[in-house]
C-alpha cells in the first residue's frame, strides 16, 4: 500500500506542480498518471517513488517500492543478467560486488517477465518491449509491492505496447500495486483501475472508468478529443480519437464496421 | 527482429526451484570466462615483464634475469641467508636487471595500468568513451606542477610534490565546479576540465617560454614528452601509495562503476547516489593520474585506447574491465617503453611513441566497432 498525504512539490519559485495532494494506492490496483508534456508526471513519480523529497507532505509505503524510470535507447552492451542483478545495488553492500542469492533473485525476475532465456545477451540487442521488461525485471528484483513505471510504453511499437501493458496487468493480479504514466489514455482505459489526470490549474483523482471521459480529455491537453468503445472483433474496447484534422486526400476507412453510438464512458 | 514476447505466459507462481541450476551455471559460465580473460591478461603481463627486463641495448639472457629476479626477491624477503641461489651472473648484469630496468619496468607496470583504469573508470563516470585522464584537466595541471618544479630548478621530490599537488588540486576545483550547476553536473565537469585544463595548458607554456634555453628548457621539454627513464625505487616507492590507495578504491566500487554507467536517473533509482560515488571516483582517479604524471610526465592515449580495447574483446563489465585494463595497461607501456629504449640510438620519449602507435590503432578500434554494431543489428 503506497500512501501520499498532502503532497506537494515545486522547484526553486517556480509553480507548484501538485499541492495537497491525496493518493493511495493498494496491491491489485493500477494508477495512471495523465497530462500534458512537462506538467510534472515524472516529478509527481519520483516524489512517490521516494527519490525525491518532496516540498510538502509525505509518501509512505509498505514494503519496497521499484522505481521504473522512462526507457532510453542505452548503446551500453551489459548482459541482461548484469542489468537486473544491478536492481540489487541497495541490498549489495557499498564495497562489495554481488552475491549468489542476488543474482539467483535477478534470475527469477527475469522468469517473472518471461524473458529468461534473453539473459546472456547484451541489453542493446534486444526490442523495445524486451527492454521494457527487463527494467520491470530489474525494478521487480528486490520484491517491491509497489511499482512505478514512468511511460513504459514510450517509442515502443503497438505489439510490444501490448506485452507491456499486459505485464502490467499481470503484476496487478499477482498483488502489486502499478503507478505509471502514459501519454495514451486508451492504455489507462485498458489496464488502469484508477487515474489521476494532471490539468494546468488542477489534479483530478478517481476511478479511472469514470474520470476519462470525453469532456476530461478534451479539457486536459486541449485538443477535441472522443473517448469511445468500439466492438472490436477481439471483445469490446475502449478508443480514444483526437481530432487531427482530415486533409481531403487521407484514406477513408473501406469497410463498414460496427460501431456502437458515441457515448462517453 | 527478436524472439517473441510473452508477458502473459509467465509465471510468477513458478517458483525459484527449477531455475536454480540455470542461473548457477549461467553465472559459472561467465566467472569461468572471466577468469581465463583475466588469466590470458596476466600471462601476457608477465612475458612482457620478462622481455622488458632481459631485452635491450645490453641484453641479459632470460634465464639469468629470472635468476638475477629470484636472488632479488629473496633478497628483498630476507631469505638469501636460507636459500643460497649460485651466483652465475656478472655484476653488471646485475646492476643492469636490479638497479635499472627492474624499477622502470615496474614504474611502467604502475603507470600504464593506472593510466588505463583511470580511463575506464572515467569513461563510465562520463557516459562518454572519447574520455580519458587529461579530460578532467588533472594532467595538465600536474604538468604545470612538474614544469614549475624544474624551472624553480627542483628536481626528483620536489618536482613529484609540485606536480601531484596541483594535480588534485585541479580535481579538486573541477568536481566543485560540477555542484555549481546541479542540473547537469556531468557537462560541468566536462567543461570545467576543458577551462582547467587550458589554464594550465597556457601557464606551462609559459613557463616554457620563460625558461632559460640552455638549461631548463630542454629538461622541461623531454620531461613533458613523459618518459620512463627516470624511474628509480624511490620514484616508484613515492608513485606507489598513490596509485595503491586510488586503484584500492576503483577495485572495490567496480561494480557501482557499472550502475553508474547507466546513468544518473538509473543509479539514482536503483539506490546509489551517483553525484557522491562520481566524487569519489574522481578523487581516485585524480590520485593516480597525478602521481604518474609526477613521476613519468605525461603519457597519453594509454587511458583511451586499453579501456576501449578491453571493452571490445571482453564486454563493458566493469567487474573484468578494470582489472583487465590494469593487466592490459601494464603491458602495453611495458612494451611501448621497450621499443623507445631499443629502436633507435638515442632514447625515444616513450609518451610521443604511445601516441604514434595509439593514434592509428584508435582508428583501427573505431572501424572494426563499427562493423562489428552493423553485423549485431
Amino acid at each position: 500500500m503506497l500512501e501520499a498525504r498532502d503532497l506537494g512539490h515545486r522547484y526553486g519559485a517556480g509553480p507548484w506542480l501538485f499541492r495537497h495532494l491525496d493518493l493511495a494506492v493498494a496491491g491489485g490496483e493500477v494508477l495512471a498518471v495523465l497530462g500534458p508534456n512537462a506538467r510534472g508526471k515524472t516529478t509527481l513519480l519520483t516524489a512517490l517513488a521516494g527519490l525525491l523529497r518532496p516540498k510538502e507532505g509525505q509518501t509512505r509505503c509498505q514494503g519496497g517500492v521499484g522505481y521504473v524510470p522512462q526507457g532510453h535507447d542505452a548503446q551500453h552492451r551489459f548482459a541482461v543478467l548484469d542489468m537486473v542483478v544491478m536492481g540489487r545495488a541497495r541490498l549489495v553492500r557499498s564495497w562489495s560486488a554481488p552475491s549468489q542469492q542476488d543474482i539467483q533473485a535477478a534470475w527469477s525476475a527475469l522468469e517473472r517477465v518471461g524473458i529468461e532465456e534473453c539473459a546472456e545477451r547484451p541489453y542493446a540487442a534486444l526490442s523495445g518491449g524486451q527492454r521494457q521488461l527487463v527494467l520491470i525485471a530489474r525494478a521487480l528484483v528486490c520484491d517491491p509491492t509497489i511499482l512505478i513505471l514512468d511511460e513504459p510504453c514510450a517509442a515502443l511499437d503497438l505489439r510490444n505496447q501490448r506485452a507491456v501493458l499486459a505485464m502490467v496487468g499481470d503484476l496487478a493480479r499477482h498483488g502489486i500495486g502499478v503507478v505509471m504514466t502514459t501519454h495514451d489514455p486508451s492504455h489507462a482505459l485498458s489496464v488502469a483501475t484508477q487515474a489521476v489526470l494532471m490539468d494546468t490549474r488542477d489534479i483530478h483523482c478517481g476511478v479511472s472508468a469514470e474520470l476519462i471521459t470525453s469532456q476530461s480529455l478534451t479539457d486536459l491537453y486541449r485538443t477535441p478529443i472522443h473517448a469511445t468503445t468500439v466492438e472490436a472483433p477481439f471483445g469490446e474496447r475502449a478508443v480514444v480519437v483526437a481530432d487531427f484534422g482530415r486533409r481531403p486526400g487521407a484514406a477513408r476507412r473501406q469497410e463498414n464496421q460496427i460501431e456502437k453510438e458515441a457515448v462517453p464512458i | 527482429m527478436t524472439a517473441l514476447i510473452t508477458p502473459t505466459s509467465s509465471a510468477a507462481e513458478a517458483g525459484t526451484a527449477p531455475s536454480a541450476g540455470q542461473a548457477e551455471a549461467a553465472q559459472r559460465r561467465r566467472t569461468r570466462r572471466r577468469r581465463w580473460a583475466l588469466g590470458a591478461l596476466f600471462g601476457l603481463l608477465a612475458l612482457a615483464f620478462l622481455a622488458a627486463l632481459s631485452v635491450g641495448r645490453y641484453s641479459v639472457p632470460l634465464n639469468e634475469t629470472a635468476r638475477i629476479l629470484a636472488h632479488e626477491a629473496l633478497r628483498l624477503a630476507h631469505l638469501d641467508g636460507l636459500i643460497d641461489l649460485r651466483q652465475t651472473w656478472t655484476t653488471q648484469e646485475r646492476t643492469v636487471i636490479a638497479l635499472v630496468r627492474l624499477p622502470r619496468s615496474l614504474m611502467a607496470v604502475l603507470a600504464g595500468g593506472a593510466l588505463a583504469v583511470s580511463g575506464a573508470a572515467l569513461q563510465a563516470l562520463f557516459r562518454n568513451p572519447l574520455v580519458s585522464p587529461d579530460v578532467i584537466g588533472v594532467s595538465s595541471a600536474a604538468s604545470f606542477g612538474g614544469v614549475l618544479a624544474i624551472a624553480l630548478g627542483g628536481g626528483g621530490l620536489v618536482l613529484m610534490g609540485g606536480s601531484f599537488a596541483l594535480g588534485l588540486a585541479a580535481a579538486v576545483l573541477v568536481t566543485t565546479m560540477g555542484r555549481i550547476r546541479a542540473s547537469s553536473p556531468i557537462l560541468t565537469i566536462v567543461l570545467g576540465g576543458i577551462v582547467v585544463g587550458a589554464f594550465f595548458d597556457a601557464m606551462v607554456s609559459l613557463v616554457t617560454y620563460l625558461a632559460d634555453p640552455y638549461t631548463t628548457l630542454p629538461s622541461i621539454t623531454f620531461w613533458l614528452m613523459g618518459s620512463l627513464s627516470a624511474a628509480t625505487w624511490t620514484e616508484l616507492q613515492l608513485a606507489c601509495v598513490p596509485v595503491a590507495i586510488g586503484l584500492t578504491v576503483v577495485m572495490a566500487l567496480r561494480w557501482r562503476v557499472d550502475v553508474l554507467s547507466l546513468g544518473d536517473a538509473d543509479s539514482r533509482a536503483l539506490g546509489v547516489d551517483p553525484a557522491r560515488l562520481r566524487w569519489i571516483l574522481i578523487v581516485a582517479v585524480s590520485l593516480m593520474t597525478a602521481a604518474t604524471v609526477a613521476s613519468c610526465g605525461v603519457i597519453g592515449w594509454v587511458g583511451l585506447v586499453i579501456p576501449h580495447l578491453v571493452r571490445l574483446l571482453l564486454g563493458p563489465d566493469h567487474r573484468t574491465l578494470i582489472p583487465a585494463s590494469f593487466l592490459l595497461g601494464g603491458a602495453y607501456l611495458l612494451v611501448v617503453d621497450l621499443l623507445s629504449r631499443s629502436m633507435t640510438e638515442t632514447e625515444v620519449p616513450v609518451g610521443i611513441l604511445t601516441a604514434i602507435l595509439g593514434a592509428p590503432f584508435f582508428v583501427y578500434l573505431l572501424v572494426t566497432q563499427t562493423r562489428k554494431e552493423a553485423n549485431d543489428a
